[in-house]
C-alpha cells in the first residue's frame, strides 16, 4: 500500500472514534447508576440486620436485670411453726404469704381494707413467699428473728423501675395504681430497692409471672435435644457420606439416594414435623414433648447438610493420596478409614458444627411434636417432657404482659449468643485445620 | 407427693420432686447400653487373644488371614449388634404392645367405652402409675390397672435384658469357637462395615418414603371424609368438627383456596422484597466491590441466613406489624394489625441472603474469558454485566429465584407469629391473610383427638406443601440443567 | 518444549539435537538490540514496566507497532509477551495487583493519560484471546454487540451492514449467513475464533491485538487464521504474540523477540530468523531452550 493510501484509509477511523465519544456520557452515567444501585442494595441489607439487632437488644437489655425490694421480714413462730418442733413438713407448709403481708403492712401501716392491702401484696412477687419458705427450711434458725430480706418485686413494679410505664398517663390506664406507685417511690427514697443481674432468667423454668419465667427448661430442653441431634445424625451422615464418594457405584440406586438427599435439603421443616407426629409419636408410641423424638426429627432434618458438607471434605482429600494408600496394599476400607477420613475431618466437623447451629434455631417441627407444653420442671433425661429454646421464645411472644416482651427479647439474645458461639468455632475450625491442597 | 409446680405456675426450686418412673425406659436402656459397649470391648479382647493363641500354634500371626484386631472385632460385632438390632426392635414396638395388652386387661365397661374415653382412660392409668396426677378421681379399677401396668412394664425390660445378654452369650461364643487363621476376618468385617455405610446411606431414602406415606395415609383419611374438589377449590376455610357427636356447630368448611392465595400474597411480597436486594448484592460484590468490601459484606449477609426464624416473627409481630400499621393510618388507609405486608416484608429479609449467595456462585461461575471478550472490545462493566454475565449466568438464577420462593412457601413460624388466622380471600397486602402453614401449626397444637377430620386436615395440607415445594425443586433442577452453557 | 524439536522449516538453520540450556544461564544484553522504531506507528511504547505485586514482570521495553503491518512477539513461555499486550489497551487493568509505569501512545495520545477513556481506547485497540470466547448470544448478536454499546450504527439496516461486512472480512460470512440467529457457541473452534475476529473488527479499531490465537486450535483452521492475518494487515495494524516461530515467520513482516521480561532484539522477520544478531535470539531460535 502506497503511503496516500495508508493515509485514506485510517481518514475513516476518526470519524468512529468521535460517535464513540458522543456516547460515552450517557454510558459513563448509566455505569454510575448501576453501581449506585448495588451499594443501595447492600446496604439495605445490613441496614435491615442492624435494625433487627438493635430492636432486639434495645427491648431485651433490661431484662437481664430484675428488681428486688428489701422488707424486714418478721420469722414469727407463731406462724411459721406454732408447736416449735422445726418439723420439716410444717415448715414446708406454713403460710409465708401471712409473713409476707404482715411485713409490708408493718411498712405502710396506712393501707387499709382490703383492696389496698392486696395491692401492697401485689407489689411483691408471687414467687416471694416460696423464697421465704426455702430460706426458712434451709435456715430454721432464723424463726422468731427479724431479717432483712431482698424480696422479687412483681413484674408491674420492675416495669415501673425501669422507667418502662409512661407515668403521665392516668391511673385507669395502667397497671399501677397511684398509690403504689407512691409506695414504690417511697421504697426507692428509704434505699430498698436494688436492681440486680437476673440469675432467676437462668435458673428457673417457666411461669406465668413474667418476673419469675426462666430459661432453665428450655436450655436443657435444647441441650438434651442437641445431644441426641448430635448423637445420631453426625455417625450417620459421615457414614453415608463415606459410602457415596468412596464406595458407591454409580448406578441408579446411587443417583437415588444423591436426588434424595438434596431434595430433603429442601423440604420445608413443618413436613418434618409431620413426620415425627405420624411416625415415632402415633406410630411407634414415642413420649410427646421428649427431646427424643425431638432429636430424631432434628437428626432427619440435619442429615441433609451434614452429608453434603462432608462429601465435600471428602472431594476435597487428592486422590493422590488415596492411590498411595492403595499401592502400599491396603483395602478400599483401610484407605479410607486410615488416611482420607482422618484428612476430611475438619470439614466434616465444620460442617456437623453448622448444622447444630441450624438445628438449634428450629421451631417448627418441634412445635409438631408436641414440645410446646407449659414445663415447669427440667427434664433430667432424653424421654422427659421439655421445651426448647426457640419454642420457649415463641410461647413468651404469645404473652401479653410488658415484661414478657423484655423477657423473650433477652430469650433471643442468649439464642444468638450460643449461635455466634456455635459459628465462631465452626470458623475458627475451618480456618485451622483446614488444608489447601 | 404432690407437684406444686404444676397447679400453681410457679418454679418450684423445691427438692422435692417425685422419683422419675416416668422416666425408667431410660435408666433402663441408657447403662444397658453402656455395659453392652463395655462387654463389646471385652469381646474384642477375647477374640483377639483367641486369634493370637492360634496364631502361635500355626506359626506366627503371619499366617493367619487378617490381622488379630480383625477377629476380635469380628467376634465383637456378632456379639453386640444382634442385641441392638433387638433392643431397637423392642423399643420401638414396646409402647403400642403394652398399651395393647393394658386396654385388654381392662374390665369389659371401661373397654367398651367410646375409642376417645379410653384413651383419657389410659392416659390417667399411665400418669397415675408413673406418678403423676390424674385428670379425674382415682377410682379402684383405674388405681388396679395402674398396678398392672407397671407389672407389665416391669416383667418387660426384665425379659428384655435376659434376651440381650442371652443374645450376646450366644453370637460371642459362637464366634470365637469358629476362629480359624483360614477365617478371612477383615473381609467379613469391611464387608459389615460396607452395609452399615449402606444402610445410612439409605436412610434418606427411607425419611422421603417416611414423609411421602404418612402424609399420604392420613391425607387419604381425610379425603375420605371431605372430598378433595372441596378442599382444592372451595373458598370457604372455617375448619371446625364435633369433638362429641352431639356438639352443635359440628359443621366444617375444609375449601383450602384462601390459605393457598394468602401463601402465594405473603411470598409474593417476600420476592419483591428479596429478588432485586438479592440480585443487586451479589451483582456487586461479585463484580464491583474489592477484597476488603466483600470480606465484610458477605459474613454479614451471611449473618441473616443464620437467624432462626422465630427471631424474625418476633420481630415482625413485635417491630414491623406495628410500624406498617402506623404508617398506613397515617396515610389513611385501613391496615389489619397483622397485615400480610408486614409478614411478606420480614420474610423478604429472611430470603435475601438465599437469593444473594446463589446469585453469587452462579454470577461467579461465569468465565472470566468472556467477560474479558466484552471489555475488550470497550464495554464498560456494567454493559458487560447487564449484557453478558447475567444472559450467561440467567438459568442459575432463575433456578436460584424458584427455590427461594420454595422456601418462602414453607415457611412457618414468621407467618405464624405475625401473619393471622384469619382465612381471607383478598389480594390486599393491608388485610390479614393466612396460610398453609400457619393453619397446619394451628390444627396440630389444639387439643384434639388425632383422628378427627380437623387433624386430618393438617396433613392434607402438609401433603400439597411438600408436593409444591417438590415441584418447585425439581423444575429449579431442570431449568438450570436445560439452559446452563457448557463452559470449556 | 515441543517446538524445539520439531524444526524442520529451512529458514530455520536444522540445528537439531544441540544440549539443552536452562533459561536462566543465559546473560541478557543492556539495550534492545536492533531497530523498535517503525515509520508512522499507530502505537508507540517507551520505557515500560509492569509490576504484579512484587515480581518485576516487564522491565523496560520500547516498542513501536508498525502501521498496517504484522509486528510477532516471540519468547520462551512466561517472559511477559502477553503481559506487554494488555498494556497496550489497558485489559490489565482488570487485575488489582498489576502496575503498569512508562509511556504508551495511539496516535500520539499517551493512552494512561487522565483524558484518555478506557472505553474509547478499548474501541480503537480491539483483543482476540487465546481461546475463542464468544458471547452466549447468537452469531448476529456476537459480531452486533460492539457497535451496539458504541452506538455506531443509526439504524437496523446500518447495524445488518455492519455485521455481514465485518463476517466477510473474517471470512466466515459464508459458512453462517443462514444461520445468523444460531448460538455463537455452536460453531467448531476455528470459527468461533473467526467470529472473535469478526467480532473486533466491527468496531473498526485502529490497532489488533492477538494473543496465541491460534494455540487452541487444529492445523486447518490455524492455516485459515493466518491467511485471514495477512488479508486484515492491510486495513488494521496487527500485534500478535506466538509460541510458534514457524508462525511468526509465515505472518509477520517484523519480530520482537522477548526474554524473562525484557526486549532483547527486533527486527525484520526475515532477519531475525535468519541472521540474528545475539547470542540469546540465536540460541532461542535454534531450539536450544524452550
Amino acid at each position: 500500500m502506497s503511503n496516500s493510501e495508508k493515509v485514506t484509509a485510517a481518514a475513516g477511523r476518526p470519524a468512529i472514534a468521535d460517535k464513540v465519544r458522543e456516547s460515552l456520557g450517557k454510558r459513563y452515567r448509566a455505569e454510575q447508576r448501576f453501581q449506585l444501585y448495588g451499594i443501595i442494595a447492600i446496604t439495605m441489607a445490613i441496614l435491615f440486620l442492624g435494625f433487627l439487632f438493635a430492636s432486639i437488644i434495645s427491648r431485651g437489655i433490661s431484662a437481664f436485670q430484675a428488681t428486688y425490694v428489701n422488707l424486714e421480714i418478721n420469722f414469727d413462730e407463731s406462724v411459721i411453726d406454732p408447736d416449735g418442733g422445726r418439723d420439716p413438713e410444717v415448715l414446708h407448709k406454713a403460710s409465708y404469704r401471712g409473713v409476707l403481708r404482715q411485713s409490708l403492712q408493718d411498712l405502710f401501716p396506712e393501707a387499709s381494707g382490703r383492696s389496698e392491702r392486696r395491692a401492697l401484696l401485689a407489689l411483691i412477687s408471687n414467687g416471694a413467699e416460696f423464697q421465704l419458705r426455702d430460706l426458712v427450711v434451709e435456715n430454721p434458725e432464723l424463726i422468731g428473728t427479724r431479717q432483712n430480706v431482698w424480696l422479687l418485686a412483681a413484674a408491674e413494679v420492675d416495669s415501673v423501675v425501669k422507667g418502662q410505664v409512661d407515668l403521665d398517663l392516668d391511673e385507669s390506664q395502667r397497671r399501677m395504681s397511684d398509690q403504689q406507685v407512691g409506695w414504690i417511690n417511697q421504697l426507692q427514697n428509704d434505699d430498698r430497692v436494688e436492681r440486680r443481674f437476673n440469675t432467676t432468667l437462668f435458673t428457673n423454668g417457666d411461669s406465668r409471672d413474667p418476673e419469675q419465667a426462666g430459661l432453665r427448661v428450655a436450655l436443657l430442653g435444647s441441650f438434651y435435644t442437641l445431644l441426641v441431634t448430635l448423637a445420631l445424625s453426625f455417625p450417620i451422615g459421615v457414614a453415608a457420606a463415606v459410602y457415596l464418594e468412596e464406595f458407591a457405584p454409580k448406578n441408579k440406586w446411587t443417583d437415588l439416594i444423591e436426588v434424595n438427599i438434596n431434595n430433603l435439603a429442601a423440604v420445608p421443616s413443618i413436613v418434618f414435623g409431620l413426620l415425627g407426629l405420624a411416625v415415632f409419636i402415633n406410630l411407634f408410641g414415642m413420649p410427646r414433648s421428649a427431646p427424643l423424638v425431638g432429636g430424631l426429627v432434628l437428626t432427619l432434618m440435619t442429615l441433609p447438610t451434614i452429608i453434603i458438607a462432608s462429601r465435600a471434605a471428602l472431594k476435597s482429600v487428592p486422590p493422590s493420596i488415596r492411590e498411595a494408600a492403595l499401592g502400599v496394599g491396603a483395602s478400599q476400607t483401610q484407605t479410607v478409614t486410615h488416611h482420607v477420613l482422618p484428612l476430611a475431618m475438619p470439614g466434616m466437623l465444620t460442617g456437623t458444627i453448622i448444622g447444630m447451629a441450624q438445628a438449634l434455631g428450629e421451631t417448627a417441627p418441634l412445635l409438631m411434636i408436641g414440645m410446646i407444653a407449659f414445663i415447669v420442671d427440667p427434664p433430667s433425661g432424653v424421654t422427659d417432657p421439655a421445651t426448647v429454646l426457640p419454642v420457649q421464645i415463641y410461647l413468651w411472644a404469645d404473652s401479653p404482659e410488658r415484661g414478657f416482651v423484655a423477657k423473650t427479647s433477652a430469650a433471643i439474645m442468649v439464642l444468638l449468643g450460643f449461635l455466634i458461639l456455635m459459628n465462631a468455632i465452626a470458623v475458627l475450625l475451618r480456618k485451622r485445620f483446614e488444608r489447601r491442597w | 407427693m404432690q407437684r406444686a409446680a404444676i397447679l400453681t405456675g410457679v418454679a418450684a426450686r423445691t427438692n422435692f420432686k417425685q422419683d422419675h418412673e416416668g422416666c425408667l425406659p431410660t435408666m433402663q436402656v441408657t447403662p444397658l447400653i453402656l455395659v453392652l459397649l463395655f462387654l463389646s470391648v471385652i469381646a474384642y479382647y477375647f477374640g483377639k487373644r483367641r486369634s493370637l493363641q492360634i496364631a502361635e500354634s500355626h506359626g506366627g500371626v503371619k499366617n493367619l488371614h487378617s490381622l488379630p484386631s480383625y477377629y476380635g472385632a469380628w467376634v465383637a460385632f456378632w456379639a453386640v449388634v444382634p442385641v441392638l438390632l433387638m433392643l431397637l426392635a423392642w423399643k420401638t414396638f414396646e409402647p403400642r404392645a403394652l398399651n395393647a395388652m393394658l386396654i385388654n386387661e381392662l374390665p369389659a365397661e371401661m373397654r367398651e367405652q367410646a375409642p376417645d374415653r379410653v384413651g383419657l382412660s389410659v392416659n390417667d392409668i399411665k400418669n397415675l402409675a408413673s406418678g403423676n396426677i390424674t385428670s379425674g378421681d382415682v377410682t379402684p379399677e383405674i388405681q388396679a390397672a395402674a398396678n398392672r401396668f407397671n407389672e407389665l412394664r416391669r416383667s418387660s425390660t426384665v425379659s428384655m435384658t435376659v434376651l440381650a445378654f442371652a443374645l450376646l452369650g450366644i453370637g460371642g461364643v459362637w464366634t470365637y469357637r469358629r476362629i480359624h487363621p483360614n477365617v478371612r476376618a477383615r473381609n467379613n468385617v469391611e464387608r459389615y462395615v460396607r452395609i452399615t455405610l449402606i444402610v445410612c446411606s439409605s436412610i434418606a431414602i427411607l425419611t422421603t418414603l417416611g414423609i411421602v406415606l404418612s402424609v399420604l395415609f392420613e391425607s387419604i383419611r381425610f379425603f375420605q371424609r371431605v372430598p378433595w374438589t372441596e378442599f382444592l377449590f372451595g373458598t370457604q376455610w372455617s375448619p371446625q368438627t364435633a369433638i362429641r357427636a352431639d356438639q352443635v356447630g359440628s359443621s366444617g368448611a375444609f375449601g383450602a383456596v384462601p390459605l393457598f392465595t394468602g401463601t402465594m400474597l405473603i411470598a409474593l411480597i417476600a420476592m419483591v422484597v428479596a429478588a432485586p436486594i438479592g440480585l443487586m448484592s451479589a451483582i456487586y460484590l461479585v463484580e464491583y466491590a474489592n477484597r476488603r468490601v466483600r470480606a465484610v459484606a458477605k459474613p454479614l449477609l451471611e449473618i441473616l441466613a443464620g437467624i432462626p426464624t422465630v427471631v424474625y416473627g418476633f420481630f415482625a409481630a413485635l417491630t414491623v406489624a406495628p410500624m406498617v400499621r402506623g404508617i398506613g393510618t397515617s396515610l389513611g388507609l385501613d391496615v389489619a394489625s397483622e397485615s400480610a405486608l408486614a409478614a411478606g416484608l420480614v420474610m423478604g429479609i429472611m430470603i435475601i441472603p438465599f437469593v444473594s449467595s446463589l446469585s453469587d456462585d452462579v454470577i461467579n461461575a461465569v468465565p472470566q474469558a468472556m467477560r474479558d471478550g466484552a471489555y475488550a472490545l470497550g464495554a464498560t462493566r456494567s454493559e458487560t454485566v447487564r449484557q453478558v454475565v447475567i444472559p450467561a449466568a440467567l438459568p442459575g438464577i432463575v433456578g436460584g429465584l424458584l427455590l427461594a420462593v420454595s422456601r418462602a412457601i414453607g415457611e412457618t413460624m414468621i407467618v405464624v407469629m405475625a401473619a393471622g388466622l384469619a382465612a381471607n380471600l383478598t389480594a390486599n397486602p393491608l388485610s390479614a391473610v393466612t396460610t398453609v402453614t400457619v393453619q397446619i401449626v394451628t390444627l396440630l397444637t389444639g387439643d384434639q383427638e388425632f383422628d378427627s377430620a380437623k387433624t386430618l386436615a393438617a396433613f392434607a395440607l402438609g401433603l400439597v406443601l411438600f408436593v409444591l415445594t417438590l415441584g418447585l425443586n425439581v423444575l429449579a433442577l431442570y431449568v438450570v440443567r436445560k439452559y446452563r452453557e457448557q463452559y470449556e | 518444549m515441543s517446538e524445539a524439536t520439531t524444526l524442520t522449516d529451512p529458514i530455520i538453520s536444522a540445528h537439531s539435537r544441540v544440549p539443552e540450556m536452562s533459561i536462566a544461564d543465559v546473560e541478557l544484553p543492556k539495550e534492545t538490540v536492533g531497530d523498535i522504531t517503525a515509520d508512522h506507528p499507530t502505537m508507540t511504547t517507551r520505557n515500560v514496566d509492569v509490576f504484579y505485586a512484587d515480581k518485576h514482570a516487564i522491565i523496560d521495553v520500547s516498542l513501536d507497532i508498525g502501521r498496517n503491518e504484522v509486528v510477532a512477539m516471540i519468547g520462551p513461555s512466561g517472559c511477559g509477551k502477553s503481559t506487554f499486550l494488555r498494556c497496550l489497551n489497558r485489559m490489565n487493568d482488570t487485575i488489582d495487583i498489576c502496575r503498569v509505569t512508562g509511556d504508551i501512545k495511539l496516535e500520539g495520545d499517551d493512552i494512561y493519560s487522565k483524558d484518555m477513556d478506557v472505553v474509547l481506547l478499548r474501541a480503537r485497540v480491539g483483543m482476540v484471546f487465546q481461546k475463542p470466547n464468544p458471547f452466549p448470544k447468537s452469531i448476529f448478536e456476537n459480531v452486533a454487540y460492539g457497535p451496539r454499546i458504541h452506538g455506531l450504527a443509526r439504524d437496523k439496516t446500518e447495524l445488518e451492514e455492519i455485521v455481514h461486512q465485518s463476517l466477510e472480512r473474517a471470512g466466515l460470512l459464508n459458512e453462517v449467513k443462514d444461520r445468523l440467529d444460531q448460538p455463537g457457541t455452536g460453531l467448531s473452534g476455528g470459527q468461533q475464533q473467526r467470529l472473535c475476529i469478526a467480532r473486533t473488527i466491527a468496531v473498526n479499531p485502529d490497532v489488533i491485538l492477538m494473543d496465541e490465537p491460534c494455540s487452541a486450535l487444529d492445523p486447518i483452521a490455524t492455516a485459515r487464521i493466518e491467511d485471514l492475518i495477512d488479508e486484515l494487515k492491510q486495513n488494521y495494524s496487527i500485534a500478535i504474540v506466538t509460541h510458534s516461530m514457524q508462525q511468526a515467520a509465515r505472518v509477520s513482516q517484523r519480530t520482537a523477540y522477548f526474554h524473562l521480561g525484557h526486549l532483547v532484539e527486533v527486527g525484520a522477520t526475515d532477519q531475525i530468523f535468519t541472521n540474528p544478531r545475539t547470542k540469546l535470539t540465536e540460541d532461542y531460535i535454534t531450539g536450544r531452550f524452550g
